[in-house]
């Protein structure tokens, strides 16, 4: 049998195995969030409580982990893995989702490095609350992804990096990651509600305060799913497209 | 083992690169398409290898329809592009095990496949290498051994010696030969060297402006001219080796459709270095 399921894992398999020899990427791509934590965060607790925080961390983590994921398929494209695989039997869609199911394992993998550094610095979430959130994120990396990887398929390769780095800091801050958006002014505050990733934020919260049966934590999960199968639906249209 | 009617590609932004091209290709034979650059070669190939949908006509490649079956044809076809198809920091042997898992091989079967493909080319003991630490002769036999691991019965190779030094290329062409000699081995290749499609054709198809001028045998497409060189001269009014130095970056296709043309013109290193060499020696 040589179906879709089985093709993914291989490359699956293969993704995170080179993810995990090139443990510099691994550790770079969580840099941002963790240095936010560590420099940031105890400036914050005097104000506010690590549990607000980390969720929003862990959103601008995933916006720069999974979300900049596209780079890699930049440059397989350009050495031509990605020819050389597209002339193989294997489903394309295959090779999409075990690109994109790597990158989400990296994502957690990074998120819950990023929770244990919080742990030690004072976050003290239930435990379900933490394992709900991740798996969340690793929803949302999913969808990230696919869409990165979608646009970098798309759009001049050249201009993918700066493009996709200075459009994740405007998502980042209007998630509210950083302050709640309660604190915004009414203007800002529309502006990220029009944002998806608000939302998944606001989810998170409620679940690291060991709250989790709210009105944000249903439109945070809602939202994730939606977002996380229309971005793989576009993926895989575009991968498939890209050539023929 | 190919047939093509009327096979065509026009790009949407209207560049007609491939017009109606019939082909004729039977199993065992190593075919050569030979023309200047930007003739449609590459974009004929990428039609054949199911990576560039046709716009006109209808083509059966390794016993499966093109359109109606691009799959059944990737299951069958090996294909090797211009630039090739490993990147730097990629470890060599993993990765031609995972493209032999692609295939379908059970694990023991794709590492015994692996070892078997490594040793026929020589390359066993590179297997743990990043693909930026080989040279342009071992890079190529890697390309290759990802086009044969599965086996196929028919190959494709979009300029396989371009950039590389004359005893790596006598080297490529004496493997293409042994495996058309002891598998029964199609190739279907471009090449902008005649020495090559001399050397190693047994038919060459001329193609100039998108469509086939003249085809035969090396001796027939020849006829009266001294040397391919003139008969190519008389055939287009251009000599190939003129132009002949770096011909793979203009060619068609590779702009209009950035998905995966960019191997040829934008990679880096080792070939690119070796390229330059190609540049030098088609100067002289």
């Amino acid at each position: 049998m040589n179906g879709v399921v089985r093709q993914s894992w291989l490359v699956l398999r293969h993704t995170t195995r080179v993810a995990l020899r090139q443990k510099t990427g691994l550790v770079f791509g969580a840099l941002q969030p963790l240095l936010y934590l560590v420099l940031f965060g105890p400036l914050f607790a005097t104000v506010g409580t690590w549990e607000v925080l980390v969720p929003g961390l862990l959103a601008q983590l995933g916006l720069f982990s999974a979300g900049l994921a596209g780079f890699g398929i930049v440059f397989d494209a350009r050495s031509g893995v990605l020819e050389r695989l597209r002339v193989t039997p294997a489903h394309r869609v295959a090779l999409l989702l075990g690109r994109v199911l790597g990158s989400s394992l990296t994502l957690l993998l990074q998120s819950a490095a990023l929770v244990a550094v919080g742990y030690a610095l004072g976050l003290r979430a239930p435990l379900p609350g933490v394992l709900a959130g991740l798996v969340l994120m690793a929803l949302l990396g999913v969808g990230l992804a696919a869409l990165s990887n979608a646009i970098a398929l798309t759009m001049n390769p050249d201009l993918f990096a700066p493009v996709m780095s200075t459009v994740v800091v405007p998502l980042t801050l209007l998630s509210g990651a950083f302050l709640p958006m309660s604190m915004a002014p009414a203007w800002l505050d529309a502006l990220s509600r029009a944002t998806p990733f608000r939302y998944v934020v606001e989810a998170v919260r409620d679940l690291f305060a060991g709250r989790y049966l709210t009105p944000a934590v249903a439109a945070g999960v809602a939202v994730t799913a939606v977002l996380t199968v229309a971005c793989t639906v576009i993926g895989t249209r575009v991968f498939d497209r890209a050539n023929a | 083992m190919i047939m093509t009617s009327g096979l065509g590609k026009t790009f949407p932004n209207g560049a007609e690169a491939v017009r109606g091209v019939d082909l004729a290709v039977e199993a065992g034979e190593i075919v050569a398409l030979l023309g200047p650059n930007g003739a449609g070669k590459t974009t004929t190939m990428r039609m054949l290898t199911t990576l560039l949908r046709p716009t006109v006509g209808t083509a059966t490649v390794a016993g499966h329809d093109l359109l109606a079956d691009p799959r059944g044809v990737r299951r069958r076809i090996g294909y090797v592009s211009q630039g090739g198809g490993i990147g730097p920091a990629d470890l060599v042997g993993e990765e031609l095990e995972l493209h032999a898992l692609l295939y379908g091989m059970r694990p023991a079967e794709a590492r015994e496949r692996v070892a078997e493909t490594l040793e026929r080319f020589g390359l066993a003991h590179l297997a743990g290498l990043p693909g930026g630490a080989l040279s342009g002769g071992q890079r190529r036999r890697f390309d290759l051994a990802f086009g044969l691991v599965h086996g196929p019965s028919l190959l494709f190779l979009d300029e396989p010696t371009t950039g590389l030094d004359p005893q790596s290329r006598a080297d490529l062409w004496n493997h293409l030969r042994r495996l058309r000699q002891e598998r029964g081995l199609t190739v279907l290749l471009t090449t902008h060297y005649l020495d090559e499609a001399d050397a190693l054709a047994d038919r060459l198809v001329v193609i100039d402006h998108g469509a086939v001028i003249a085809e035969g045998t090396p001796a027939e497409v020849k006829g009266g001219a001294a040397t391919l060189d003139e008969a190519f001269l008389a055939l287009t009014g251009r000599s190939l080796r003129d132009g002949g130095g770096d011909g793979e970056d203009g060619e068609d296709g590779g702009g209009a459709d950035r998905g995966g043309g960019g191997g040829g013109a934008d990679d880096t290193g080792a070939s690119g270095a070796a390229r330059e060499t190609a540049g030098r020696r088609g100067a002289e």
